[in-house]
C-alpha cells in the first residue's frame, strides 16, 4: 500500500465504518420489528387462549427434545431429516397426521435406515407439537420453500 | 516466551486439541449415520452426536482464542498477565463445565437433561449450536467475564498495540453477542432473528477481528515485517469485515419471516463479505514475501498461509456461492449449507487456532521451533487435513446440487428421504475423506510427541539448518 494511505486513515475507516453500519443495522432492525406483527402470526401466541398455550408448550417440547438436531425449521437446523416448516401443509393441513407419524416411530429404529426416535409423548404433548408446527407453517416466509417437499 | 505468565496458554491449547479430536470422531459417526441410518441407534442418535460435534467445536475454538489471548496479550503489552492464577482457575471451570455438558448429552436423553438443569426456569436450550443447558451458558458468561477482566487489565496497564486492541474488541464483542443466547421468545421469528445475533455476528463479525489479530501477531513474529505495515493491513481488513458483515447478517433473514427488503440488503452486503478474506490472503502472502527474517518455525508459516487461503475459499467463495437471495431460495438449508459450514470453519477458525498453537507451543516448551522431523509431520498434517476437508466440501457440494435439483428444482420434486438415498454415493465419499482428515489430525498430534522426544535427545546434525534470527522483532 502506498504511503498516501496511512495507518490513521485505515483506523478511521474501521471505527467510522463500523459505527455507521452498526447504526444502520439497528435502524433496519427497528423497521423490521414494526413490520413483523403483520408477518409472524403473533396474534396466535396470546397465552390467554388455548391455542396460544399449546403453541408455547409445543415450542418448549420442540426445544427440549432437540428436534433441530436432525430437522430444519424454516430451513435452519440439521440436514439429516425433512424440513418441518411446511410439514403441516405437506401432511394435508392435518394435525392428526403429524401426531400419528410421531407416535408410530419404532423405539429400536429401522434396520439400516434413518428413523426418528420414539419420544413416548402424551396426547396433550402431541397436540402441542402439532399446533406449534401449524403455527410455524403460517409464518410469512417470502414464499419459501420452493415447493411442498421443503 | 518472554513472560512467565504466558505459560497459562498451554493448558488451553492442549485441551483445545483434545476437544478437536473428540469433535472429529463424532463427525465421523455422523458421516456414517448419513449412510447407515441406524448406526449406534438408539444409543447415540444423530441429534446427540451432532450436538457433541458442534459444541466441542465451539468450545475448543473458544479455548484456542483464550489461549491465544493469554499468550499474545502479555507479549504485546510487555508485562505479565494481570492475574495468572485466575486464568488457570477459569481454565478448569471451563473444561469441567464443557466435559459435564458433553457427558450430559451422551448419558441422558436431552429432555431429561433439560429437566435436570432447570431449563424451564429460563428456557434457552434446544436451539442449534446453543444446545448447552442454561447453567452451562451462565458458566460461559462467568468464564468470559473473568477472562475479559484479566486480559483487559493487562492491556490497560501495559503497552497498547493495535493487535492487542483489535483482539480485545473482538473478545468483548464475542462476550456481548453471546448474551443474546438468553433471549428465547415463543415467537419463532423473533427467536430466529436474534439467534443470528449470536451466530452470525460471531463468525462473520467479531471472530474475524480475533482471527485478524492472531494472524497479524504470528506474521509480525515470524516474518519480522515492520509493525506499522501489519497494523495498517489489520485495520483495513477488519474494517471491511465489519462494513460488509454487519448488514450481511441480512442473508439469514430472507426466509424466516422478516420483510423482503432484507433480500436486497443481505445480497448486496454479503456479496462483499469475501473481500476481507481476500485481503487477508494478499496480506499474508505479502508479509511472507517481504520477510526480513527466516523464522525456524516453518510449519507455523505454512499454517498461517493456509489459513488465509482456505478461509478465503471456505468463508469467501463458498459463502458467495449461495448468498444471493435468488440462489439461496433454492440452496437454503441444503447440503450446500453444510459444505460451506465445513470449509469456512476449518479454513478460518480451525486453522487460525492451529497457526497460533503451532507458533506458540514450541516457545511455551522453551524452544524457538520444533525439530525438523516434527515440523515435517506438521506439514503432512496440514496437507492431509486441508485436502481432505476440501474434498469433504466438494462431495457435499455435489450432494447439495443434486439434492436441490431433485427435491426443489424439477417439475416433479421428490420427497426428502428419497433424495437422500439417491445422493448416498457422495455421503460415502465424504466419510472416506473424513477418515483421511482423522489421519491428518493424528499426524498433527503425533508431531507434538516427536518434538518432545527430539528436544530430549537432540539429533547431532540438523539438516537444513536455519539462520540465527535477529533478536528484536
Amino acid at each position: 500500500m502506498a504511503q498516501v494511505f496511512t495507518k490513521s486513515m485505515a483506523r478511521n475507516i474501521f471505527y467510522g465504518g463500523s459505527v455507521f453500519f452498526i447504526l444502520l443495522f439497528l435502524a433496519l432492525t427497528l423497521d423490521t420489528s414494526f413490520a413483523l406483527p403483520e408477518r409472524d402470526q403473533r396474534h396466535q401466541l396470546d397465552l390467554s387462549t388455548e391455542v396460544g398455550q399449546r403453541i408455547a408448550r409445543g415450542k418448549e417440547l420442540w426445544e427440549t427434545n432437540n428436534c433441530i438436531g436432525c430437522h430444519t425449521l424454516l430451513g435452519e437446523g440439521a440436514y439429516f431429516a425433512p424440513e418441518l416448516g411446511n410439514i403441516y401443509t405437506r401432511f394435508g393441513n392435518n394435525k392428526e397426521a403429524i401426531k400419528a407419524f410421531i407416535q408410530s416411530r419404532p423405539a429400536m429404529g429401522i434396520p439400516g435406515r434413518r428413523s426418528m426416535p420414539q419420544f413416548n409423548f402424551s396426547d396433550e404433548e402431541l397436540d402441542a407439537i402439532a399446533e406449534f408446527l401449524k403455527y410455524s407453517s403460517e409464518i410469512n416466509t417470502a414464499g419459501w420453500p420452493p415447493n411442498i417437499q421443503g | 516466551m518472554k513472560y512467565k505468565s504466558q505459560a497459562v496458554a498451554k493448558p488451553y491449547f492442549i485441551a483445545a486439541i483434545g476437544l478437536f479430536l473428540a469433535q472429529v470422531i463424532f463427525g465421523i459417526i455422523l458421516g456414517i449415520q448419513y449412510v447407515v441410518g441406524d448406526f449406534l441407534f438408539p444409543e447415540i442418535p444423530f441429534n446427540v452426536a451432532r450436538m457433541v460435534h458442534t459444541n466441542t467445536l465451539i468450545v475448543w475454538l473458544l479455548m484456542g482464542f483464550m489461549g491465544a489471548a493469554y499468550y499474545l496479550i502479555p507479549e504485546e503489552s510487555e508485562r505479565e498477565l494481570y492475574t495468572p492464577w485466575l486464568a488457570l482457575v477459569m481454565f478448569w471451570i471451563f473444561l469441567i463445565a464443557a466435559a459435564l455438558t458433553v457427558i450430559g448429552y451422551l448419558a441422558v436423553p436431552y429432555a431429561r437433561l433439560a429437566e435436570m438443569t432447570g431449563n424451564d426456569i429460563l428456557p434457552t436450550m434446544g436451539r442449534e449450536f446453543l444446545e448447552q443447558p442454561t447453567i452451562t451458558k451462565v458458566g460461559i458468561v462467568i468464564v468470559a467475564l473473568a477472562f475479559l477482566f484479566n486480559i483487559g487489565m493487562t492491556v490497560l496497564k501495559g503497552r497498547k498495540t493495535v493487535v492487542s486492541l483489535v483482539m480485545l474488541i473482538g473478545l468483548v464483542g464475542l462476550a456481548f453477542f453471546f448474551l443474546f443466547s438468553f433471549y428465547n421468545p415463543t415467537n419463532l421469528v423473533l427467536d430466529k432473528f436474534y439467534w443470528w445475533w449470536v451466530v452470525h455476528l460471531w463468525v462473520e463479525g467479531v471472530w474475524e477481528l480475533i482471527m485478524g489479530a492472531m494472524l497479524a501477531f504470528v506474521l509480525i513474529k515470524t516474518t519480522g515485517v515492520d509493525r506499522e505495515v501489519v497494523e495498517k493491513w489489520l485495520y483495513i481488513i477488519i474494517a471491511m469485515a465489519l462494513i460488509t458483515g454487519i448488514i450481511g447478517t441480512g442473508h439469514h433473514f430472507y426466509w424466516i419471516g422478516p420483510p423482503e427488503y432484507w433480500q436486497w440488503w443481505g445480497s448486496i452486503f454479503s456479496a462483499l463479505e469475501p473481500l476481507p478474506f481476500f485481503m487477508m490472503t494478499v496480506f499474508a502472502f505479502n508479509m511472507v514475501n517481504q520477510r526480513r527474517r527466516n523464522h525456524p518455525n516453518k510449519a507455523a508459516v505454512l499454517w498461517a498461509l493456509g489459513t488465509a487461503v482456505l478461509a478465503f475459499l471456505g468463508a469467501g467463495v463458498w459463502g458467495f456461492l449461495h448468498t444471493l437471495a435468488p440462489v439461496n431460495y433454492y440452496t437454503h438449508g441444503s447440503q450446500i449449507t453444510a459444505a460451506h459450514g465445513h470449509l469456512a470453519f476449518y479454513g478460518a477458525y480451525v486453522l487460525i487456532n492451529i497457526t497460533m498453537i503451532s507458533y506458540a507451543m514450541p516457545l511455551l516448551n522453551g524452544r524457538e521451533a520444533n525439530s525438523m522431523r516434527s515440523q515435517v509431520l506438521e506439514m503432512w498434517a496440514f496437507w492431509l487435513m486441508s485436502i481432505s476437508m476440501v474434498f469433504i466440501t466438494l462431495f457435499l457440494t455435489a450432494a447439495g446440487i443434486l439434492q436441490i435439483f431433485l427435491q426443489r428444482y424439477t417439475e416433479t420434486p421428490l420427497p426428502f428421504m428419497v433424495v437422500q438415498e439417491k445422493v448416498a454415493l457422495f455421503y460415502w465419499l465424504r466419510v472416506i475423506s473424513g477418515l483421511v482428515f482423522l489421519g491428518g489430525l493424528g499426524t498433527y498430534i503425533a508431531s507434538f510427541f516427536v518434538a518432545a522426544r527430539d528436544a530430549k535427545y537432540p539429533q547431532p546434525i540438523e539438516i537444513g539448518k536455519v539462520q540465527p534470527s535477529p533478536a528484536a522483532v
